[in-house]
């Protein structure tokens, strides 16, 4: 019943999708395609909760579209239904969103057909039962999204964005593809009910992983493969941006999961090590990525890049306590993990809404160019602080919980065997740690320099408040964010059903805790209540205002700024984002981006301007894809000479071609 | 042997790798020599407890000579010739201090991982100590990779010295002669050291290991 | 019964240490000058600031919004609520079990978040230095003591500051390797979350040498008197974690009578006594750091903790 529900959502988005078209006035188009969308959006999340909540067993139905001897099969479990959850929830924000931001939309005939496309794409990707429905969705939502980050087109860098990303997309299909070729077997068992049942041996097993770590990874954002990832999401239309980055990621990481912990058999004890030491990685580079952005958008998608390295992090730690059989360490990792995903999701789509909003409003998108839209856009300022201090991770607030629980998975380590595992934990461990403060560091630098201080251009001066469908769409998502950090039992025991179909086990049930706090392991060893801090918080400081309105004098007056003495009314000489992030440049960005600085000063009498350079490389970029793509080029250049052979030396390469077809079929 | 023995024993072993790394981090020669002498205060400190818990009193001499010859004269007789030689007294790196520590957290782990496998029958007291002391080895290793200045890389090597006496009395039953022996060829390389040192400081000005390779024709 | 005196000594606990940490600051002071043979600020001196303070106006810059006059109270309550947390004269506080030593980090980690965006607040250059330079430190200095956290969690079995706590109490503890590390990383990452000397000055003038000092420029008034209340308690809270984690002697343990809890007031402030005067003779005796060689302490104490924990996932007995 649920999954029909859900299908028929589906096929009233398709059915929008080329109505988007005919509709000729785009103030309607708008209103109808992200209205519609809105209650598909909210309908398919209320059947997704009643899935996941009730445990109620696995739904499936098959179609007799689709391949013919095979048909689609569909199926509707509660890990299906948990990814359902967060990507209906997503799109329920960015559909409320849309509504008063995509009146801004200059070009609404190149994105209001793909969007219901793209959502519908994304939960048949969830739904698949089969590797056929799964890989044409898969597609299907990478080509929607690609319309999608094209539909500017006319600036210069979203066309190499699109241009990344398809080749980037295509790699990671064809990854997955090979995938599930492997898991299907010589027989065929395409549908993942055979492939559950075929037990694949250990060495199919293994590549299995490599080729969904590669495919899913691609998509997830996992370093090496992310370069295509702060390329595309801030060149589509923040309400995209939002769903690409919060909720398309999070069907990436659903593919992963899917095949590694469902498919391929159970997990050898070495998977886990190339899992946490790529997550490990991709941690830290995600975050010292963000070092030196002031584009608002691409530092958010860097940041994505951390998030999706932390949650890899816990589903590594899954792997390894689920491979030696201690199945309630697995439950752990795994649940802190799938925590993450719904709360990055919350709120990385609350700040791309955010910066959708200061984009709307005064056109820009360059954190140097901004400055001081606390005063013109308050309401936005306070859900955009909200956000800043949820993903910086910090109590009562969401990204704490899944964060804390994930250090709880990583003492828990101790008891793993394996040599390798005991070494790599501990540095895993630091290295989250260290995102996790130079993620706060990052987002200190973007609020202040976008919000804080004084406006650095007229277009800044200018600013407005965003529209009322837009603050409540953030609105909702602060909120949620709070929830999650205040009653994470609550969500915790709703991913249980998850955690048992997947891991075998799950967490120990939180709602009887005193006071609602959450026991992960057991009491004695360590315990959290958010509702509890939250309160103490809240009473400490009423008790300090109240304390100082009795005792303290009331007065207050307005006066230029002290700056010790050397007021300067210019606000170019406040700090702006390059400047913030120069001393932790300094101390992390020479080793990773050979950062070097240099200073070019005229010498005494000439008037021209000193000079400050700073020069960063991309090391990724410079010592695998530039030789890759340099590689391919020089390939494609000797190859092209093809192209002009006269007629009998073509003839020559078809005769030469079909008498070794015939020797190999000889032989 | 009882528990407070062991963790008395591993807080030595434990102290002795921190004196590497806090060796790892000077950038000033003469306060890399005081680290250096708190380093063999250390190791002297550990042999002497070693003496006590493995009843072994010879290696009390052990302990005594390298409170005295480590301790103390090597470190003076390096400081006055640091003076005489007027060698400049910052430590250029190679690397920087943050990767070095990094690749000494590095060999650290190394160590404990190539010990504690090699040897999973052994007195559990005895193979841990070897894994610092092979700690301390590969550290002292590092110093001298990582180091321009030639005394600094002299220190290094003693340094290694130190950890190969701790490996040596951990494991049981070590004669004094040996100790004694490998004092007096320390004590004679290093015054055979000293002597290069002096005769390549009147040639060429420097003892800058990076300035001398360029003076023997080799380009890097 | 019961849980009237668990929540009176909860109760007792917070407001001692609120009454305390301007204290240890004039003590500390007082050291200080000493040392130096001056005669120095009386003890209490703190307090009459504070009240000097509470009495004045407020002068707020044009370009400081709404968010600027907030932070002090949030600065305030997170700190508060962080040290209500930390135990120090009996064990077994009632709501220790609602935040751990990983919580009470992040609380104080949320605190320096809105300080710094305090900093950021006017659009000076003076807040920004303060700010970008605060976020450098704590950027590893949060990892290095989440390491230490670490060891001291896998040595006890748990990140409940009260059970460990307990556990270093009881005889099981014994002298290990890890814990020396945690000892010396907890003092350094101590010393740099205070802004103390090498780290920071807690009492320049000079701009250029300011890093707290810069983000707290433009307050005045009883703004300024909560910033610099909330600074005392985080020094109170960091001597009494060091002081109940590896100097636990004299720690009343739960449901004990009156008089282990008074030996236990007497001990925790012996023990804040002998911690203000072992701080103000190293203050004294080194000099401040040039500003980028703080990170290269502080990513020794990060490796510090990171080698104890290492060693405590490598063998049970380290």
């Amino acid at each position: 019943m649920t999954l029909t529900i859900i299908l028929a959502g589906v096929a009233v988005l398709l059915a929008l999708a080329p109505l988007a078209v005919t509709i000729r006035d785009p103030r309607t188009a708008t209103d109808v395609v992200y209205g519609i969308s809105f209650i598909v959006s909210a309908v398919g999340l209320a059947a997704a909760l009643v899935q996941l909540l009730s445990a109620a067993p696995p739904l499936t139905l098959a179609l007799p579209i689709g391949v013919p001897w095979l048909g689609a099969h569909l199926r509707l479990d509660a890990l299906s239904a948990f990814f359902l959850v967060v990507v209906d929830l997503g799109a329920l924000g960015a559909s409320l969103f849309a509504l008063g931001y995509g009146r801004h939309e200059t070009a609404p005939g190149r994105v209001l057909p793909f969007y219901p496309a793209f959502l519908a794409a994304m939960t048949l990707v969830v739904l698949a039962d089969d590797a056929f429905t799964f890989l044409l969705s898969w597609e299907f939502m990478s080509l929607t999204s690609w319309a999608l980050v094209m539909s500017h087109h006319r600036v210069p860098d979203n066309v190499r964005a699109g241009y990344v990303y398809l080749i980037m997309a295509s790699f990671g299909t064809l990854a997955l593809l090979l995938g599930f070729g492997l898991l299907a077997g010589p027989d065929g068992f395409y549908t993942f009910a055979q492939m559950r049942a075929a037990h694949p041996s250990a060495a199919i097993g293994a590549l299995a992983l490599m080729l969904a770590l590669v495919g899913a990874g691609s998509k997830a954002g996992i370093v090496p493969l992310h370069v295509w990832l702060p390329l595309a999401h801030p060149a589509a239309p923040s309400h995209v941006s939002a769903l690409m980055s919060g909720v398309m990621t999070k069907v990436a990481v659903y593919g992963f999961i899917r095949i590694v912990f469902d498919l391929a058999g159970g997990p050898a004890w070495w998977w886990s090590i190339v899992v946490l030491a790529l997550a490990g990685v991709t941690t830290v580079m995600g975050v010292l990525y963000a070092l030196m952005q002031h584009d608002l958008k691409r530092l958010l998608a860097y940041h994505t890049v951390e998030n999706i390295g932390i949650i890899f992090i816990g589903l590594g730690l899954a792997l390894a306590f689920k491979s030696y059989g201690m199945v309630f360490a697995a439950a752990l990792a795994f649940t802190a993990a799938l925590l993450h995903v719904f709360n990055h999701s919350l709120f990385k789509s609350l700040l791309f809404f955010g910066a959708g909003a200061v984009l709307t409003a005064t056109g820009e998108r360059d954190m140097e160019h901004l400055g001081g839209l606390i005063h013109r856009m308050p309401k936005t300022a306070f859900v955009f602080l909200v956000g800043c201090a949820a993903i910086s991770a910090l109590p009562p607030l969401n990204g704490f919980v899944s964060e804390w629980l994930t250090f709880q998975a990583i003492l828990l380590s101790p008891q793993l065997p394996s040599w390798g595992l005991k070494i790599l934990v501990p540095a895993t461990g630091a290295l989250l740690a260290l995102s996790a403060a130079l993620a706060a560091a990052f987002f200190v630098k973007a609020y202040g320099v976008t919000f804080l201080g004084r406006p650095r251009t007229r277009a800044a001066e200018a600013a407005t408040e965003t529209d009322s469908y837009s603050l409540a769409a953030m609105l909702l998502l602060a909120f949620l964010c709070l929830l999650a950090g205040v009653l994470p039992g609550l969500f915790i025991d709703a991913l249980a059903p998850v955690s048992t179909a997947l891991v075998g086990v799950h967490m120990p049930e939180q709602s009887g805790g005193q006071w609602l706090s959450i026991v992960p392991v057991a009491a004695s060893r360590s315990s959290y209540d958010g509702l509890l801090v939250f309160l103490f918080m809240v009473i400490s400081g009423t008790l300090a205002a109240v304390a100082i309105h009795r005792l303290a004098t009331a007065r207050l007056r307005r006066a230029p700024a002290w700056d010790c003495g050397y007021p300067d009314a210019s606000p170019a000489t406040q700090y702006t984002a390059t400047s913030f992030a120069q001393p932790i440049r300094r101390v992390f960005g020479t080793t990773v981006f050979y950062a070097r600085e240099h200073v070019d000063m005229p010498p005494p009498g000439d008037t021209r301007a000193a000079r400050f350079t700073v020069e960063l490389h991309d090391l990724i970029w410079e010592a695998i894809y530039a030789p890759l793509a340099a590689g391919i080029g020089y390939v494609a250049d000797r190859l092209n000479r093809l192209q002009f052979l006269t007629i009998r030396q073509f003839l020559t390469l078809v005769f030469v071609t079909l008498v070794l077809l015939l020797l190999v079929l000889a032989l | 042997m009882s528990g407070i023995q062991f963790d008395i024993a591993h807080l030595l072993a434990g102290s002795l790798v921190l004196m590497s790394f806090l060796e790892l981090y000077q950038d000033r020669l003469y306060a890399l020599l005081n680290v250096y002498a708190a380093h063999a205060f250390v190791l002297a400190a550990s042999v002497a407890w070693q003496a006590f818990i493995q009843d072994a009193p010879h290696l009390y001499v052990t302990a005594a000579i390298a409170l005295g010859f480590k301790a103390i004269v090597i470190p003076v007789a390096l400081h006055r010739m640091i003076v005489r030689l007027g060698i400049h007294r910052e430590i250029e790196k190679v690397v920087g201090v943050g990767p070095a520590m990094l690749a000494g957290m590095g060999l650290v782990a190394l160590s404990m991982v190539v010990m504690l496998r090699v040897t999973p029958d052994a007195d559990p007291l005895a193979r841990e100590d070897l894994a610092f002391a092979l700690a301390v080895v590969l550290l002292g290793l590092l110093m001298m990779v990582t180091r321009r200045n030639a005394v600094s890389q002299v220190v290094g090597f003693m340094s290694l010295e130190n950890g190969l006496v701790l490996a040596a009395t951990g494991a049981k039953g070590m004669p004094l002669v040996v100790e004694i022996s490998v004092a007096f060829s320390i004590l004679i390389a290093f015054i055979v050291i000293g002597i290069f040192l002096f005769r390549i400081r009147e040639r060429f000005d420097t003892v800058d290991v990076q300035a001398l390779d360029r003076f023997r024709g080799e380009r890097r | 019964m019961n849980g009237l005196l668990d929540l009176a000594v909860q109760g007792a606990q917070m407001l001692l240490v609120l009454a305390l940490a301007p204290l240890l600051t004039g003590f500390v002071r007082k050291v200080k000058a000493r040392l130096l043979r001056r005669r120095g600020p009386s003890l209490l001196q703190p307090y009459r600031d504070l009240a000097r303070l509470m009495g004045k106006e407020v002068v707020l810059a044009d370009s400081a919004s709404w968010l600027f006059r907030v932070i002090p109270y949030l600065i305030f309550a997170a700190t508060w609520v962080a040290a209500a947390l930390v135990p120090t004269f009996r064990t077994g506080l009632l709501f220790s079990w609602s935040a751990d030593l990983i919580a009470i980090i992040a609380l104080l980690g949320s605190a320096r978040f809105f300080l710094a965006l305090a900093g950021m607040d006017v659009g000076t250059s003076f807040g920004g230095i303060g700010s970008s330079r605060e976020v450098m430190i704590a950027s590893l200095a949060e990892p290095a003591m989440i390491m230490i956290v670490f060891t001291l969690a896998l040595i006890a079995g748990s990140t409940q500051l009260s059970s460990i706590a307990e556990f270093m109490l009881s005889p099981a503890v014994g002298l290990r390797v890890s814990l020396g590390l945690a000892l010396v990383g907890l003092i350094i990452v101590a010393v740099a979350e205070n802004g103390r000397i090498p780290v920071d000055n807690p009492t320049t003038h000079l701009e250029l040498t300011m890093v707290h000092e810069a983000m707290i420029l433009e307050y005045s008034g009883r703004h300024l008197a909560l910033i610099e209340l909330a600074s005392s308690i985080k020094l109170i809270l960091y001597v009494s974690l060091i002081a109940c984690l590896f100097a636990p002697w004299g720690l009343a343990p739960s449901g004990a009578g009156a008089v282990a809890l008074a030996t236990g007031v007497s001990a925790y402030i012996a023990k804040l006594a002998v911690g203000g005067f072992l701080l103000a003779v190293f203050e004294t005796s080194i000099a401040k750091m040039r500003v980028f060689r703080v990170p290269e302490l502080l990513g020794a104490a990060l490796m510090l903790g990171l080698l104890g924990t290492l060693l405590r996932f490598v063998s049970g007995s380290f």
